[in-house]
């Protein structure tokens, strides 16, 4: 059974690829692929051996006797579940306001026909260009004026704001593929808009919201500059801030529990990548920005 | 009708009033600010005056923004222009050759150094940079003594640096584009006797010249807004070696405590920003007509 299926396999390979030269540049694009790969990695080798090794310098090197102490060391809840738990509390709260926000405003614009669509489109497109960290200064300043700096809420707000107008395009795009005929027919029974477009359009298009949702906790998770910026009370900072002031500041660095605080702190973010790629495709993070 | 039609905007509001206070506020605020001499403490920070255009004088006059305003654009030019945009391309070409196993495997470990949060990513570098780190070990390995990259050779660390976060990016786009080539127009040029730099140059590219260029708009915008990976690595030093545009906004501001100076430079860079958004949205209006 195997040995056939990979007999065929392979009979459809040299006949698609034939001849020996062609095989001889796949080899060869394997090798620079690989090598490239390697380079990539590189850099995260240190990350993972520092974090089993309670003697971890700069060096990369293989642990003379590995154990968990980093790991147990930096299982506080002073330095690692509180800073976790307003990671979470400040993406959830973006993710949610985001989605919510893009959802209501996607709604009329993929919806009706109206000649204030495409300028308001490319309005917000327009936004998305504007340089985060340039604006960090002035919201600085507009936080001091209205009283909303070290505020949880106001951060979310404005974190969710610096990523709604991707979160715009993406939702619109998404419900742009949902058919309109099935709310028609729920129209034509008398359903309100906002009726349909609860139990007919959202459903139609959770995968979409999970992906908009995820891609924007993503982004609010790994946010450093932001929170850095606007939360000043070491109770309200997040895993980003509060990794950066802690081992940054206090003279020595413990480089192994750093790695091993890195590592604990990354875990989320990449299993939720795991989860949105393989159900969407890699192209998911384009989708809004690229397909226009 | 028209209150209806208006009522069917209603769910816009929530939006527009986040972008309205949130973003195009700080924006307006900013270009204000630039033209005052508030301050983040004592009598300018209570009451700020009006100084005309003093912040930009000094700007031009004073040595940091101009070198500051060099650094970005090497930093931009050599990390996403040649580094993460060419990288990507050819990252995306050497899959669609190679094994499916290899182009997976290292598919994964360009879009790891992306995907993980930015200050995890920095730390990294920073490490692999450092004089006893990574780098070095394998420099050392072959024979050679490495600098001290940090110290000595700040901008070219944070160049490779941000080459390594970003590449995934391009890579994503290049792959999407590449899949959508459609695959009788390459054959044919192969029928015709084209050989692969022919293909690659005179159709492949220009299939795909249009996502090229977006591609270019998107990372050249996140690259000048890059300042974490700075920050962690070099902190805009040694002796502002490495300070680009938002470093320099930062310190001014929150550093020295002179607002006015720093939001006069974050206006500089979000003008430069818009001037790229509005090719970027006109070039997104021409692929759609």
């Amino acid at each position: 059974m195997m040995g056939s299926g990979l007999r065929a396999r392979f009979r459809t390979e040299s006949t698609t690829t034939g001849g020996s030269s062609r095989s001889t540049a796949k080899l060869g694009a394997d090798i620079a692929l690989a090598v490239i790969g390697v380079c990539f990695v590189a850099p995260l080798v240190w990350l993972l051996l520092a974090s089993i090794d309670p003697q971890a310098g700069y060096q990369t090197k293989v642990p003379v006797a590995p154990s968990t102490e980093n790991f147990r060391a930096v299982m506080t809840p002073e330095l690692l579940f509180q800073p976790l738990a307003n990671s979470f509390l400040l993406s959830a709260g973006t993710a949610v306001v985001n989605v919510l926000a893009a959802v209501l405003a996607a709604y009329p614009l993929s919806r009706y026909q109206s000649r204030f669509n495409k300028p308001f489109m490319y309005t917000v497109l327009f936004g998305t260009s504007l340089p985060v960290t340039a604006i960090m200064v002035p919201v600085y300043g507009l936080f001091v004026q209205l009283q909303f700096l070290d505020s949880m809420a106001a951060t979310i707000f404005f974190m969710a704001t610096t990523t709604l107008p991707m979160a715009i395009w993406m939702t619109k795009n998404f419900m742009d593929s949902v058919p309109l005929e099935l709310e028609e027919a729920a129209w034509v029974d008398g359903a309100s808009t906002m009726a349909t477009l609860r139990s007919i359009v959202l459903p139609l298009m959770r995968q979409g919201l999970g992906v908009v949702f995820i891609f924007v906790f993503i982004q609010a998770w790994g946010n450093f500059f932001v929170p850095f910026i606007l939360l000043l009370s070491t109770g309200k900072q997040p895993a980003a801030v509060s990794i950066f002031s802690f081992f940054g500041q206090h003279g020595a660095i413990a480089y192994g529990q750093l790695a091993a605080f890195s590592i604990l702190y990354s875990v989320p973010v990449l299993v939720l990548y795991a989860l949105v790629s393989r159900g969407m495709g890699n192209s998911f993070a384009l989708s809004g920005a690229m397909k226009g | 009708m028209r209150i209806r039609r208006f009522l069917r905007l209603l769910p816009v509001v929530p939006s527009v009033l986040l972008l309205l206070v949130f973003l195009l506020a700080p924006v307006a605020w900013s270009f204000y600010a630039s033209f005052t001499d508030a301050a983040l403490s004592g009598k300018a920070a209570r009451d700020p005056q009006w100084v005309g255009a003093d912040n930009y004088v000094r700007m031009f006059s004073d040595d940091s923004f101009p070198l500051a305003a060099w650094l970005t654009v090497v930093f931009v030019a050599a990390s996403a222009v040649l580094g993460q945009n060419v990288l990507g391309l050819l990252i995306a070409l050497l899959m669609t050759r190679s094994r499916r196993a290899v182009a997976s495997w290292v598919g994964t470990a360009v879009v790891a150094a992306w995907v993980l949060p930015e200050i995890v990513a920095a730390f990294a570098a920073y490490a692999y940079f450092n004089r006893d780190g990574t780098l070095n070990q394998v420099l050392g390995a072959f024979g050679s003594a490495g600098p001290d990259w940090l110290y000595s050779f700040p901008l070219v660390a944070i160049v490779l640096a941000n080459t390594w976060r970003g590449t995934a990016f391009s890579m994503l786009v290049y792959r999407a584009a590449l899949a959508d080539v459609p695959r009788d127009v390459t054959e044919a040029a192969l029928m015709d006797g084209a050989r692969g730099w022919q293909r690659l140059a005179f159709i492949t590219l220009p299939l795909i010249r249009s996502s090229i260029a977006t591609n270019l708009m998107l990372i050249t915008l996140q690259t000048l807004a890059v300042f974490t990976l700075i920050w962690v690595m070099t902190a805009g030093g040694p002796a502002n070696a490495s300070t680009t545009l938002p470093v320099l906004a930062y310190q001014e501001a929150f550093k020295f405590g002179d607002i006015g100076y720093g939001t006069a430079v974050a206006s500089v860079l979000i003008l430069l920003g818009m001037v790229f958004g509005a090719v970027y949205v006109r070039l997104l209006r021409e692929q759609k007509s």
